[in-house]
């Protein structure tokens, strides 16, 4: 189970590391060497972003990720190949995430059966809500995925507990307003937040948006379990190339 | 959020956390607006101060007579200050947004027809105003910009996707998750989360509350049929929600762009190329592949170039309550060229596919019949493409001409 893991994890590390890629950006190979050079640096797990085209809570960084990915020609069957076979030759969880539409084209139970047999751990979908959710919900119970619900700073606290009773593994955290991609101010307004977030659930509380560098990370510590890094590597890919992941990764705790 | 504004299935709202309280807010504030009688009161009282309304119908003596069919009437929505049903929707959501006490407005826009009634309501309301339009739809609809500019909006050009209408509402979105404290988004169309498709059909249903008193009156019957065009549905829903009740036929008109077995057309209710899917914020068709990644599409129509279309207009396919047929580029062209030589009438391109559909099918009804058309704009906006359609050689001479005098 993903939430024992993280807990395990989480005695050893004073906080985890989820990385967030595109797959298929720049291209499959590249996505496989920067996993690799990833979890060699000690990432803790890791979010597959499967590319949509209307990837409307990202912000340019991953939407363009997103763009030149499809324009490369990566398809869903090629994204749960490829998640395949990094789930059978890593030892980290792997998560989807996606858009729904990506969820509900292919079918949704077909899909969450898909995404347990590829050997991954659960999901993300950004502009799923409970609400609406009801098929994914009843497909992730049965094929034993975590569904990963997100906070924000605009939900109510009774909305908290709300989302709190359908996630599982742990809770997302979005840091602020905004898409991704964008700086965080890590001050103490933030401490508020996310002392409203861990009073509305006993779930490990991820935190991202705008997670960059050492200084953000070390913030983050002892108030969030698992930082988040996003669109950071996807620049840093872009501007030094996929050989310096690593060190950017393993220089962050 | 008890009601999610589902149509049979279509409808819904799929919403990133980070908005869900704003929808609440919006959701709540647009109830209590609708709740409130002073408010219809309000709203028609400005429109028919500020705006043109009620717009008249016309008689088309001679269009009639050329088809020598069905009598053809014509909703004059291109009287509408700013030139189109859009200002109605606009100063609607204006008056939910001076209730909700924010003070900037964010919209997209295709044809530049909502961007500039957007702009122009947040002048005359004193809001802030962002605009963001796609690249693509900059150059073909250039005149708009200016005026958007003019009435003190800013206009962002949108470089993402396909750069056209899904793709500035991408970009409204993305604004708005992150300045949802002081602004709304007004969003054009009769598309997008709950509750914005019945929200937008409610402030455009003024369209078809006057047109069946007005038919009523002059004709004593109702029309045999309504045709309107149909991009993300306002203009459509706005005409046929008051005959829904009716033995009226109601006709939707999609642009069927360079044919629909080109691929490149934005036919979503009647082409093998759309089928149900959810994005945008709403489950109804899109022009989407298998993987659901959404597809180019293409129209002469600014307006009608995009991939989804109001959840309830694919719930009234569904029921058959509304026929949808489609009019090519081509075929638009010659109905906005015949209704400009014989009724001195120019509609907008996006409304000359109402017309197009609609000349088809008058022939073949008797006399006794009358036809409604919507004509939900004006064409001036489109100097620039319908110049182009019929190759004007004195308007190009025209253009070098000015284009010369900028570089001296
Ligand atoms: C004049 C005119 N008619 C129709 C439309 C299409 O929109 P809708 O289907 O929402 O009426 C537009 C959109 O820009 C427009 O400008």
């Amino acid at each position: 189970m993903l939430e024992s893991y993280l807990r395990k994890r989480l005695k050893e590390k004073e906080i985890l590391l989820m990385t967030h890629i595109v797959l298929g950006y720049p291209t499959f190979e590249d996505s496989f060497s920067i996993i690799e050079a990833m979890v060699k640096a000690g990432v803790d797990l890791m979010e597959l972003q499967i590319p949509f085209s209307e990837p409307v809570a990202d912000g340019p960084v991953i939407l363009h990720a997103n763009q030149k990915a499809l324009a490369g020609g990566a398809t869903v069957k090629k994204c749960l190949d490829f998640a395949k076979n990094v789930a059978h030759t890593f030892d980290i969880p792997f998560l989807f995430m996606s858009y729904y539409n990506i969820l509900f084209k292919y079918g949704v139970d077909r899909f969450v059966g898909a995404t347990a047999e590829r050997g991954l751990q659960g999901a993300i979908v950004p502009d799923l809500p409970p609400e609406e959710g009801e098929d994914y919900l009843k497909a992730m119970q049965k094929y034993n995925l975590a569904p990963i619900f997100i906070f924000s700073p605009t939900s109510p606290d009774e909305r908290m507990k709300y989302l709190a009773s359908f996630g599982q593994g742990f809770i997302y955290c979005v840091a602020r307003k905004g898409v991704t991609g964008v700086d965080t101010n890590f001050s103490e307004q933030l401490e508020e937040y996310l002392a409203r977030c861990r009073k509305a659930t006993n779930l490990p509380l991820a935190l991202g948006f705008g997670v960059k560098n050492k200084t953000d990370i070390d913030f983050l510590k002892g108030r969030v379990d698992i930082a988040v890094i996003g669109s950071q590597t996807i620049r840093l890919v872009d501007k030094e190339g996929v050989g310096v992941v690593g060190e950017f990764i393993k220089n962050l705790r | 959020m008890i009601d999610r504004g589902y149509y049979d299935g279509f409808g819904g709202a799929y919403l990133p956390e980070i908005l869900v309280a704003t929808f609440d807010e919006l959701v709540e504030t647009f109830q209590e607006a609708k709740n409130d009688p002073e408010f219809w009161q309000n709203y028609t009282d400005i429109m028919s101060t500020y705006s043109c309304r009620p717009t008249p119908i016309t008689f088309a003596a001679n269009l009639t007579k050329h088809f020598g069919g069905a009598s053809i009437y014509i909703k004059r929505e291109d009287l509408n200050h700013t030139g189109a049903h859009k200002a109605n929707n606009v100063m609607g959501q204006g008056l939910l947004v001076k209730r909700m006490g924010k003070t900037r407005v964010i919209a997209e826009t295709g044809a530049g027809q909502h961007g500039v009634a957007t702009a122009t309501m947040a002048a005359r309301f004193g809001f802030k105003c962002t605009i963001y339009m796609g690249e693509v739809d900059m150059r073909r609809q250039r005149p708009n910009v200016f005026w958007m500019e003019r009435l003190g909006a800013e206009v962002v050009p949108v470089q993402e996707g396909t750069r056209i209408l899904k793709d500035a509402i991408n970009e409204a979105f993305r604004d708005w998750v992150t300045n949802m404290d002081t602004t709304h988004y007004v969003l054009g169309t009769a598309c997008g989360p709950h509750p914005f498709p019945e929200m937008v059909s409610y402030f455009q249903s003024i369209i078809g509350k006057e047109a069946r008193k007005q038919i009523l009156k002059k004709e004593g019957k109702l029309p045999t049929r309504i045709y309107a065009c149909v991009g993300g549905g306002s203009n459509a829903m706005g005409i046929f929600k008051s005959f829904l009740d009716d033995p009226v036929e109601l006709v939707g008109v999609e642009a069927a762009g360079k044919g629909l077995s080109s691929g490149q057309h934005a036919t979503r209710l009647s082409s093998e190329d759309a089928s149900i899917g959810v994005a945008q914020g709403y489950k109804t068709y899109f022009l989407q592949d298998n993987d659901g990644q959404m597809k180019e599409t293409h129209s002469i129509a600014a307006g009608l170039d995009y991939v989804g279309v109001s959840p309830i207009l694919a719930h009234l396919k569904e029921t058959g309550r509304v026929r949808f047929e489609t009019a090519t580029d081509k075929e638009v062209v010659d109905a906005l060229s015949l209704t400009i030589k014989k009724e001195g009438l120019i509609p907008a391109l996006e409304s000359a596919h109402a017309f197009a559909g609609a000349f088809k099918e008058a022939p073949a009804l008797s006399g006794d019949d009358i036809i409604l058309i919507n004509q939900s704009g004006r064409g001036d906006k489109d100097i620039f493409t319908i110049a182009d359609a019929f190759a004007d050689p004195g308007w190009q001479e025209f253009i070098k001409e000015k284009a010369e005098e900028y570089h001296a």
